[in-house]
């Protein structure tokens, strides 16, 4: 409990320190918290990522060392698992891209307790894959839509992912379902990490602090749109601005604003050291980016080096008259 | 009632075990007894030049370790970090979502915390935290870090040693993180600290010198296999010659010792012999190898380069006799080293031919680049063109469920070939509930080198999840023999049925071929190879 | 009312606590995951616990069938005589049954026939402790058999039978001597 609280003040205090400089100290902190720290967080969220991703990317793959979930492809009447044991590129990419966008892994968790036990039970498994995927879905659908801030004229694709988006067409502004889904997905998963001992257990603090800061965000975003219905046009002009390299703080836009944008910079500030690089590291997951055709294909180890071995001749050496007496061919007599 | 005390437990139980109360980090580990294997015998660790060779006991609070062990093990750590992106990878991504945490067979069958797959590779990562991270060095036990130190050590060490390495958690890892990867880097470090158990340091030694796991010298190795000549004829009428580093053979066979050496692995041992003598006249030309006589591989559970080492037998010995290429016998993790190890670390085998069955024709194009067969791959496309003459009822007396060894099935991906020979030679074959078999298999709790005797606690608790399975169609289908296409398997089975499911016995696939197969020439077999009366053959 | 018609309205309850009870002889973390995963393959040991117990409890308000108290007591007791725990915390929880009873019962008269009655109940949850004692024993014996005969049943066994072991009385006597 000692890292979730902690991970909670963090939070707290961030957004306080947000708040009350954009409210009281006027200018200077509008300019801070809406310029200087963004820029900040961005430049090191880009360095911080490529670093972290050429820092794997360093180190070689020696092995091949897929993880086989499915029958080889052998002899040709026997199906082969082209998905969980793909044996092309192709079947690679499809296992990637189910990885990726539906956590097919995560998926199988779930799939046989429905199945199997004597009666279908209460799963928590499964919410976990859901809540993932919702929480994936709508982070991704929550910042694309944000785009509509940064580009001018917005694109059809932005206006389009807005009009499913907000389909339910309840209040105005109209209700976005994504920010809600989000906020929602994220309480489940920091939830579930209280509640459950065993996932209690295995909890550090840097799994409470983001997804508090996430909540922060979400929170914050509807708060905006919905309580405190800031000014969107100064919003919009302080947006374009930091994407022009023309920075501009407009008056007016209101504190919830900066305790948002502070939210999202601290987010990108901390991406790269954290967890969050899972992001970019299931691409590299040798468990799951290689074919399983190591028999059929060489893979080939960069640092392979030659190592000492007991050569057949030292073995004849050792048991050469043992060998001739047994009646075994030997190599000198 | 009253005069009790009112926690009745105070009276025969010191400590409250109740380690929630803290985080794991603060939660000491006890080794205990039954759960570990003994230490290495210095001995075989001087044979084959590891560090740190020394009489030393897990219990002593001394382990005699180098004075600069700790800088051993941080530049070992980053060193590793630089050469394997899998361990690099696995260190940074994990989330914790603990969709691992109840796949281990040794939690489910424990119910230790530390042996959640997650847990598990906490123990590395927050010391990987507080040595190569800047979060971690700037807010250490915040960040989920920690100091390495001679407690840290012993934690590593037993619960590296309560893993075999099987990869159930890697199929449910959305992100495919494999503790088997994490367990092999640990106890990779901890060789560089002459901390193997003796387990798997005594049998890669004597792999080493004679070959093989049991330190079998030639003569004997052959003598072995003589008795199983004689006792085949006994049994069948039929005289099988088998040869012995033949030059000029078409096909070198190896597989692992533990076949010619140990109970229930000398019949499918048998099981070879009268497969490969049937297949002679048909143009089979295969020889055995008392050089190459081991195909298991305890240098895989000590290092990489230690399995390199080892493996390069196999190579070698098919280049001097001058084979085409290697037919393997069954054998679980031996199939994991051929299958993503082998031909990287001991290829190119440029000097073998792509392989091709001199029976049938076909070409096992799926092992044209480590030109090495699978003996169920060959048995299964053998009966599949009709060229065995086989009677299933011999088997009847047999009820038989397969087990799905870890490393055929996750680190190969082979399920259906031996299914199809088992069908093809037994009337009576039941599967165990489907999330126990295939990719989703439980271990039998006794891999990765931990099948010795003295840790026996631990192997019944991770063979806990595979017994249970067996134990059900035991009871449903009457099953009283399991199959498996693993040496260590048909070691370690027994003992555990012995104990969760007496009444079952365990076999080799290729045993069951031999007793259906009807060899030209036999006299009416009236037993099957373990000696018992085939059915209808009772008195 | 009698004693046993009080139990067996109460019985799923009681059932749901003795479980509770031997589920928390596990780390916290732990039981959560033995409580609530349902399916018998994924969790043995939870799974097994709850059916066992299930049945004792019938068998204790009914028949008192020694076969199968024996095949029920055995599957848990031989579970917990390879865990961590020491023989008394291997097989405690059988008398925490009687502590589970009196709690359900707090409410109710104890007139004279039902405290008889109670006594006699108790005497059927220690006639199943010891033979949980027995089983417990039993196991470990079996664990200690294992490990002492495995290695000679596998190679020596295969050893033997081929003739290879011909040295086998100087070792003895060797043995012996020393």
């Amino acid at each position: 409990m000692v890292k979730c609280m902690f991970s909670l003040t963090v939070v707290i205090v961030l957004s306080l320190l947000a708040f009350v400089g954009a409210e009281t100290a006027g200018f200077k902190a509008q300019f801070l918290f809406g310029i200087a720290i963004p820029y900040a967080a961005l430049l090191i969220f880009v360095i911080g990522v490529l670093n972290r991703v050429i820092g794997w990317a360093r180190s070689p793959v020696p092995f091949a060392i897929p993880t086989t979930a499915g029958q080889q492809k052998s002899l040709p009447w026997i199906k082969p698992a082209n998905i969980d044991n793909p044996s092309t590129t192709g079947g690679v990419f499809v296992r990637m891209f189910l990885e990726v966008f539906l956590f097919r892994s995560l998926f199988r968790n779930t799939k046989t307790q429905l199945s199997e036990g004597p009666k279908i039970s209460f799963n928590l498994e499964i919410f976990l894959w859901l809540a993932a995927l919702a929480f994936h879905a709508s982070f991704f659908t929550v910042l694309a839509r944000h785009l509509r801030l940064f580009t001018e004229p917005v694109p059809f694709v932005i206006q389009m992912l807005e009009k499913v988006d907000g389909m339910m067409q309840v209040g105005a502004p109209g209700i976005m379902l994504s920010g809600f889904v989000l906020l929602a997905a994220v309480s489940y998963l920091l939830i579930r990490r209280i509640i459950i001992p065993q996932v209690k257990y295995i909890s550090l603090t840097q799994d409470y602090f983001p997804l508090f800061l996430i909540i922060g965000i979400a929170a914050s975003g509807i708060l905006m749109r919905h309580i405190f219905k800031i000014d969107v046009i100064g919003a919009k002009q302080l947006a374009m601005g930091l994407v022009t390299f023309h920075p501009v703080i407009p008056e007016g836009i209101g504190g919830i604003f900066y305790v948002h944008i502070f939210f999202v910079s601290v987010l990108l500030a901390y991406f790269p050291f954290s967890k969050l690089m899972h992001m970019g590291g299931i691409f590299m997951s040798p468990t799951r980016n290689l074919p399983g055709n190591t028999r059929a294909f060489r893979h080939v180890n960069p640092w392979n080096y030659p190592v000492h071995t007991h050569t057949y001749e030292e073995y004849e050496d050792d048991f050469r008259e043992k060998m001739i007496d047994a009646g075994l061919p030997v190599e000198k007599e | 009632m009253s005069d009790l005390p009112k926690n009745n437990n105070e009276l025969i139980e010191k400590i409250d075990y109740n380690p929630s109360q803290k985080g794991w980090m603060d939660t000491p580990t006890e080794i205990r007894k039954g759960m570990y294997c003994y230490a290495s015998n210095p001995k075989s660790v001087e044979y084959i030049g590891l560090p740190n060779a020394r009489q030393w006991n897990p219990l002593d609070d001394d382990w005699k370790l180098p004075a600069n062990w700790k800088e051993i093990v941080h530049n070992a750590f980053k060193e590793r970090l630089d050469r394997f992106r899998s361990f690099k990878v696995f260190m940074d991504i994990c989330v914790r979502c603990g969709a691992c945490a109840d796949k281990c067979h040794f939690f489910i069958g424990t119910g230790d915390p530390k042996n959640m797959p997650v847990l598990r590779a906490e123990l590395l990562r927050s010391v990987y935290r507080n040595d190569f991270t800047t979060a971690g060095k700037i807010f250490g036990k915040v960040a989920g870090a920690r100091e390495l130190t001679l407690d840290v050590l012993k934690e590593w060490w037993y619960y590296f040693f309560q893993c075999t390495e099987c990869r159930r958690c890697s199929v449910f890892c959305p992100y495919g993180i494999d503790t088997a990867e994490i367990t092999i880097m640990a106890r990779e470090i901890f060789n560089l600290l002459g901390l193997n158990i003796d387990w798997i340091a005594t049998p890669s030694a004597n792999c080493y010198r004679t070959g093989n796991h049991l330190g079998i010298q030639p003569h004997a190795y052959k003598e072995m296999i003589e008795f199983f000549v004689d006792d085949i004829e006994e049994k069948t009428g039929v005289v099988v010659e088998p040869s012995f580093n033949k030059k000029g053979a078409d096909i070198l066979f190896i597989t692992p010792s533990g076949d010619v050496f140990a109970d229930p692995g000398t019949y499918t041992a048998m099981g070879y012999l009268m497969l490969f003598h049937y297949l002679k006249e048909q143009g089979l030309n295969i020889t055995w190898s008392t050089y190459a006589s081991e195909g298991g591989n305890f240098g895989f559970f000590t290092s990489h380069e230690m399995m390199k080492r080892l493996n390069a037998k196999m190579y070698a010995e098919a280049k001097r006799l001058g084979v085409k290429w290697i037919l393997g016998g069954e054998c679980g993790h031996m199939w994991r080293v051929i299958t993503q190890y082998m031909e990287t670390m001991n290829g190119p085998a440029d000097f073998l031919q792509n392989p091709v069955s001199p029976i049938t024709g076909t070409k096992f194009e799926n092992a044209n680049s480590t030109k090495m067969v699978h003996i169920s791959e060959f048995t299964a496309d053998l009966i599949y063109h009709g060229k065995l003459k086989l009677d299933k009822s011999r088997n009847d007396n047999q009820i038989v469920t397969f087990h799905d060894s870890c490393n055929p099935s996750r680190g190969m991906g082979m399920f259906e070939e031996p299914r199809y020979v088992i069908k093809n030679t037994c009337n009576r074959f039941y599967e165990m509930p489907s999330n126990t078999i295939k990719e989703q298999t439980f271990c039998c709790g006794s891999g990765s080198g931990l099948n010795a005797g003295e840790d026996m606690e631990l192997r019944m608790c991770g063979g806990l999840p595979r017994a249970n399975a067996v134990k059900h169609v035991h009871d449903k289908f009457g099953v009283n023999m399991l199959a498996t296409i693993c040496a260590i398997d048909r070691a370690a089975l027994p003992a555990l049925m012995n104990y969760w499911v007496p009444g079952v016995d365990v076999t080799g696939v290729t045993e069951l071929v031999a007793n259906a197969l009807i060899m030209p020439g036999e006299k009416e077999r009236t037993v099957n190879l373990r000696d018992e009366p085939l059915p209808g053959m009772e008195e | 009312m009698k004693l046993e018609e009080l139990l067996e309205q109460k019985k799923k309850v009681i059932v749901d606590k003795w479980f509770d009870i031997v589920v928390d002889t596990y780390p916290t973390d732990t039981s959560r995951f033995l409580k609530s995963q349902k399916n018998p393959f994924s969790n043995p040991v939870g799974n097994t616990t709850q059916k066992s117990l299930a049945v004792l409890m019938d068998e204790l308000l009914g028949k008192m069938d020694t076969d199968t108290i024996n095949s029920f007591l055995d599957p848990i007791i031989r579970i917990r005589a390879i865990q961590d725990f020491t023989p008394s915390r291997a097989v405690s929880f059988l008398f925490s049954l009687k502590e589970i009873i009196r709690d359900q019962l707090k409410d109710k008269d104890f007139n004279e026939t039902i405290l008889i009655a109670l006594t006699q109940f108790d005497r059927k949850i220690d006639l199943i402790a010891m033979a949980g004692f027995d089983i417990y024993m039993k196991c470990r014996e079996k664990i200690y058999d294992i490990k002492a005969n495995e290695e000679k049943n596998r190679t020596f066994k295969a050893f033997e039978r081929a003739g290879l072991i011909k040295e086998l009385p100087d070792n003895k006597t060797e043995s012996q001597l020393v």
